[in-house]
């Protein structure tokens, strides 16, 4: 495994490991709030640069398989009353086994088809849960309070969840630098560089896009904010969604509470996101790495 | 039940020819540059949004306003085309689709922060045609015409004049069209205008039969992606009649389920169609 040799992959884990630690000594509920937010971003932008950045398949239905996925976990939890950890894993699995199916259709489209098909699948999907009577139709699931007895009551439960979102950025993050590392990784690099030639190689190009994300909504516009973290980062790097994630949800907290900027700061965030688009298209990242070329061997 | 699924299937085929409208837009801009505009819906909500604001400040005729909105339309098209879409325009498709969201983005902050989200109603009703049992409003009608009389001048452009030839050209072969003499970018700006035109058109148009709020654009953004996929990407003319078989399914599907299920056929389609026959259903090239 030459992977686990580069410095690279043990800084980001250890800055990501020191960071969850640090919450739990402090225990501060505001900071463990943000931490939250914050990490599950993490996962969601480097699980969905798994796609983007090493293939250059642009998909905005990512947030179907994280709220069908969610749904799936929540339902079972709430209605079915299973406990969290079996039911966590079940919504995992049953949003792989859905973007597993979907992939099979939709990733034999290519550039634009395979985008517009992913807008379709979004707006299909939250159509058809606004409309499912066993997930609440269009408000909802809500917990019963009760649940949270077995975890040793709310503020526990909080703790936990905290925990599992904690542990899933970091697999996640591990995971998407051994996919750069490995030979499948490569062949995903290859279908972003020119997928005929790829498939010569025999590299099967639709493949899985499983990952575990817990979680409880399932607000669709936060597939083009995960896109726009892994632009800012730098896509098809590990460390740029890390830093995306984190950056973009900064400056939006900023925007949001700050009394001169908070009703343009759609307009706001729009405007940044041009800028990032038309003059820096690498990210973060990707200009420091070019930039510095002494900094390449760490910054992955 | 068969007067009602009559008066049903007109209204949508009605509608139709407006949703084909604004799914032209897009689908012009598609043939010519591949790229899809995420900022279609916003620029449909500044046709509305400039069709009310006339009404309500100078009293001015909502269908003499569509004058105006056409020149709001095609300004506001260059302007995006010169400022976000020009530099990404060769680059991969992820940036043209982040650029136009960003200005998606800025252009709705703009109007929340104007505007705010209230509903606004164009209060100018011209009663209705009612022929035995079926029962058509003046202006669901008005707006199926307007639709076709753009539909008409933009063929008439597109094949008989100079500049409208030349987008076509662009739209085959951008480099041949370039040796040929035609200055390919101020005719890929133009296309931008033009396809900004006619979404801005059918959205004065709906603000005529439906009120709206300022993020109105958006749901007939996304059934003018149904629309071009269902009558082919880059194929203007495929569009209405996509936008046709669109307004009758919106008609139909109501009388065997509830409303609110629609979208989830729509889109279910759509996505069908894609991944079956990705070329659209009139299989344009």
């Amino acid at each position: 495994m030459r992977a686990l040799k580069q410095p690279g992959l043990w800084l980001y884990v250890a800055a990501l490991v020191a960071w969850g630690v640090m919450v739990f000594l402090l225990d501060d509920p505001t900071l463990r709030e943000t931490s939250f937010t914050l990490l599950m971003y993490v996962g969601l932008a480097a699980s969905l640069n798994i796609l983007l950045g090493y293939t250059g398949y642009v998909s905005f239905g990512h947030i179907v398989f994280f709220g069908l996925g969610g749904y799936m976990g929540f339902y079972l939890v709430s209605i079915q009353e299973w406990s969290l950890y079996p039911a966590a894993l079940a919504g995992g699995v049953f949003g792989a086994l859905v973007a597993g199916l979907l992939g099979l259709a939709v990733l034999r489209l290519r550039g634009a088809y395979f985008a517009l098909a992913t807008i379709g699948i979004n707006e299909a999907a939250r159509a058809f849960v606004n409309n499912f009577r066993p997930f609440g139709g269009a408000t909802g699931l809500s917990l019963n309070y009760a649940v949270y007895g077995q975890y040793g009551g709310s503020m526990k439960a909080l703790w936990l969840a905290f925990g599992l979102v904690w542990l899933i950025a970091i697999v996640t993050v591990v995971t998407s630098y051994l996919i750069k590392q490995s030979r499948f990784g490569l062949g995903l690099m290859a279908i972003r560089e020119d997928e005929d030639a790829a498939m010569v190689m025999g590299v099967k190009a639709p493949f899985k896009n499983g990952n575990v994300e817990p979680h409880d909504a399932f607000r669709l516009h936060m597939s083009i904010e995960t896109l726009v973290m892994i632009m800012l980062g730098g896509q098809g790097t590990v460390l740029g969604p890390i830093i995306g994630a984190l950056s973009y949800e900064r400056l939006r907290g900023y925007l949001l509470v700050s009394p001169l900027f908070k009703s343009l700061h759609l307009a706001l965030s729009g405007v940044f996101l041009l800028l990032i688009i038309l003059f820096v298209p690498a990210g973060v990242v990707g200009w420091l790495r070019h930039r510095f070329a002494k900094l390449r061997g760490i910054l992955e | 039940m068969v007067h009602q699924l009559i008066n049903s299937l007109t209204d949508g085929f009605l509608l139709g020819f407006v949703y084909g409208l604004a799914a032209m837009g897009l689908s012009l801009i598609w043939g010519v540059m591949s790229v899809i505009n995420l900022a279609h819906g916003p620029v449909i909500t500044v046709g509305m949004l400039t069709t009310y604001l006339l009404f309500v400040h100078l009293g001015l005729n909502p269908y003499l306003a569509l004058v105006v909105v056409a020149g709001v339309g095609l300004v506001l098209g260059l302007v995006i085309y010169i400022t976000a879409v020009h530099r990404v325009i060769s680059a991969p498709h992820l940036s043209s689709l982040l650029a136009t969201f960003a200005v998606n983005m800025i252009i709705l902050g703009i109007f929340n922060a104007v505007f705010g989200g209230d509903q606004n109603n164009i209060d100018y009703s011209l009663g209705s045609l009612s022929i035995d049992f079926l029962n058509v409003t003046y202006s669901r009608l008005l707006a199926a015409l307007g639709a076709v009389a753009v539909t008409v001048f933009l063929y008439l452009y597109l094949y008989f004049t100079r500049t409208g030839k030349s987008i076509r050209a662009v739209a085959n072969n951008r480099e041949a069209a370039e040796l040929m003499g035609i200055p390919s970018t101020r005719v890929l700006a133009l296309s931008f205008g033009l396809g900004s035109l006619l979404a801005a058109v059918a959205g004065s148009l709906i603000s005529t039969i439906f009120p709206f709020t300022i993020f109105s654009g958006g749901p007939y953004e996304l059934k003018s992606f149904v629309i071009c996929v269902l009558g082919g990407l880059g194929n203007p003319l495929g569009a209405l009649l996509g936008g046709l078989i669109l307004g009758l399914m919106e008609g139909l599907i109501p009388i065997w389920m509830p409303t609110s299920w629609v979208p989830v056929v729509e889109f279910g389609l759509f996505v069908f169609v894609l991944v079956v026959k990705p070329t659209g259903l009139l299989g344009a090239k």
